[in-house]
């Protein structure tokens, strides 16, 4: 059940100068959050932007008790709403609305859990890593960067057990070259007798990659799809997304069917670009 | 506490405002976070005769104050409506008023026939004004002769409370109210969307897959309030007005106008929790000036 929270920002640690961390106090919203939920945020009062921008929740933040108190974003500024996301201050108000979208299924032991992020697309797995350590099942984090400066939360991650194995673009943490070359060689690596799920968000052709590899492999996996939304409700259908269901393929809706689909349903040549 | 109710035709609203198609789907999709049946009414999606898939993605793009649409009227068809929406709606005791599209008059009407026999239909929406769809519709809009046709066709197959949507994206809004009345219409509705473009400069490609769309939206505000206003001066039928309502400052803007209901569409999508405050809204300012009734609102524009 989504609540609509005029949150108060209560943190916002720049990590560099196009990523932050905004901590907001959306209490509705964290008590009923889970892994590969999102919120719609506006990013600002008024007309412009007019439309709210769908985040991933970050973190739940806890009180001293534990009690749920509040979300956080991973946000990159890439535009208008996410460059006025990075400069909020402390005491700002920002609608947020959630916690909205299906979430992460996390896998049971004896199945590993292998995430794979690109870039801001680390921000679903915080939650699902804390919910797969819950679960004891043991997990990796596959995690590419631009270069060491853009990568983050690596401590939170390998506190919850998680083995991390890291690429960069330029090769300044990590194997050089794409997150999706260390997958490959793992998935050969790996029994077909030792079971493993994948969870995937980040660019487009990553999680494309990823799904490729898990067809060649026959490994279940999970994307988190980030299309142009406009209202989290499925109230727009502007989200839509091409995917294989009985009788073909159908545009179904990433706010409420998704954002999180099965790889192997979606017909990853729709989501090519967007302009034509 | 001032008497809301709207009469549409034999419809009975309990207040006037109402969801606008093509922007709070098939309502369902929000009775988690709202009280649907609170609503004076729901437009729900267009509905053909049988399924359609829409245009492919991006289908919106923000503009100022406002977004283009192009989605191309995706939707589930009438038949599965009947089957797997309208029992919801009646059992969460919604005003159910359904968007009929066609690409032909007599896909109207068999749209209409089978929403006239199903239970639980509130009103027919006559969608003749979608910007977005190559046939059928807004062919019909655009033409006075054409809107006398599918309306009064539509007339001769339904008892429901028949409401055209009339498109802006014509000279004359007001001649097509008087087509609309001619043709035997309870009500009318306007606006749909202004047919709009908008273009990436670095790539020099259309922002939509479509290249146009439906311009929505605070923007056209102004624009729909006069138009609102023609239509009153041209037809005594009640009128459901829309265009970039987003506070009830804007409802009660076109109240005043000559709007009778009032249809609320893109602010849905940043607020969808806006009508309970929307509604109370109207109602204080009722109390607030000694009016008893929303109806003696309607067209009471002072100059």
């Amino acid at each position: 059940m989504p609540v609509d929270i005029p949150a108060a920002v209560i943190g916002n640690t720049r990590l560099t100068p196009e990523y932050n961390v905004l901590s907001l106090a959306a209490p509705g919203v964290a008590e009923h959050a889970a892994p590969g939920q999102f919120v719609m945020v506006k990013t600002a009062p008024g007309l412009d932007p007019l439309l709210r921008r769908p985040f991933s929740i970050f973190e739940i933040l806890r009180d001293a008790s534990g009690a749920p108190v509040g979300i956080s974003l991973l946000n990159k500024r890439v535009g208008v709403g996410t460059s006025l996301l990075y400069d909020a201050r402390d005491g700002d108000r920002i609608d947020c609305l959630g916690p909205l979208g299906k979430p992460f299924e996390p896998v049971d032991p004896p199945a590993e859990a292998w995430m794979v992020a690109g870039g801001v697309g680390l921000a679903p797995f915080a939650t699902l890593a804390q919910a797969l350590a819950a679960r004891g099942t043991s997990m990796t984090l596959f995690y590419g960067g631009r270069s060491a400066a853009d990568l983050f939360h690596e401590s939170f991650f390998t506190g919850l057990g998680a083995t991390l194995v890291i690429t960069t673009d330029d090769g300044s943490r990590g194997e050089r070259g794409r997150v999706t070359r260390p997958l490959e060689r793992a998935l050969a690596a790996r029994a077909a007798t030792l079971p493993v799920t994948m969870y995937a968000c980040g660019p487009t052709p990553m999680m494309r990659a990823v799904a490729d590899l898990a067809a060649t492999h026959a490994r279940p996996t999970f994307v988190s799809l980030e299309p142009v939304m406009g209202c989290g409700m499925g109230g727009c259908y502007s989200c839509v997304v091409r995917v294989t269901r009985p009788g073909g393929t159908h545009f179904v809706r990433s706010c409420i069917e998704g954002p999180v689909f099965d790889a192997a349903s979606v017909v990853w040549d729709a989501l090519k670009g967007g302009h034509h | 506490m001032a008497d809301l109710s709207v009469k549409i035709g034999s419809l009975t609203l309990k207040n006037p405002v109402i969801a606008a198609s093509g922007c709070f789907g098939y309502g369902l999709e929000y009775a988690s976070a709202v009280d649907v049946s609170a609503l004076g009414g729901v437009a729900v999606k267009g509905l053909f005769l049988n399924e359609r898939e829409g245009h492919a993605p991006p289908r919106i793009v923000e503009t100022p104050a406002g977004m283009l649409n192009a989605i191309g009227l995706q939707g589930i068809g009438v038949h599965r409506f009947v089957r797997e929406k309208l029992p919801e709606l009646r059992r969460l005791g919604v005003t159910t008023i359904v968007n009929v599209c066609g690409s032909t008059i007599d896909e109207y009407c068999e749209v209409t026939r089978v929403l006239s026999d199903a239970e639980g239909v509130g009103a027919i929406e006559l969608n003749i004004s979608c910007p977005n769809i190559k046939e059928g519709g807004i062919q019909f809009g655009c033409s006075l002769t054409g809107t006398y046709d599918v309306v009064s066709a539509v007339r001769k197959v339904t008892s429901l409370p028949l409401v055209p949507k009339l498109t802006p994206n014509v000279t004359d809004p007001a001649s097509f109210a008087r087509a609309s009345e001619d043709a035997g219409a309870d009500a009318i509705s306007l606006v749909n969307t202004f047919l709009a473009m908008a273009i990436d400069v670095e790539t020099r490609k259309p922002k939509l897959t479509n290249l146009m769309g439906g311009l929505s939206g605070p923007a056209i505000r102004p624009i729909a309030v006069r138009m609102v206003w023609e239509c009153r001066q041209a037809v005594k039928l009640p009128i459901i007005g829309m265009g970039g309502i987003a506070t009830v400052t804007d409802v009660l803007e076109f109240i005043i106008a000559g709007a009778d209901a009032v249809q609320v569409g893109t602010a849905n999508f940043v607020y969808p929790t806006l009508w309970a405050d929307m509604i109370d809204g109207i109602d204080k300012y009722l109390d607030r000036h000694g009016i008893a009734r929303v109806a003696d609102l309607v067209g009471k524009m002072e100059r």
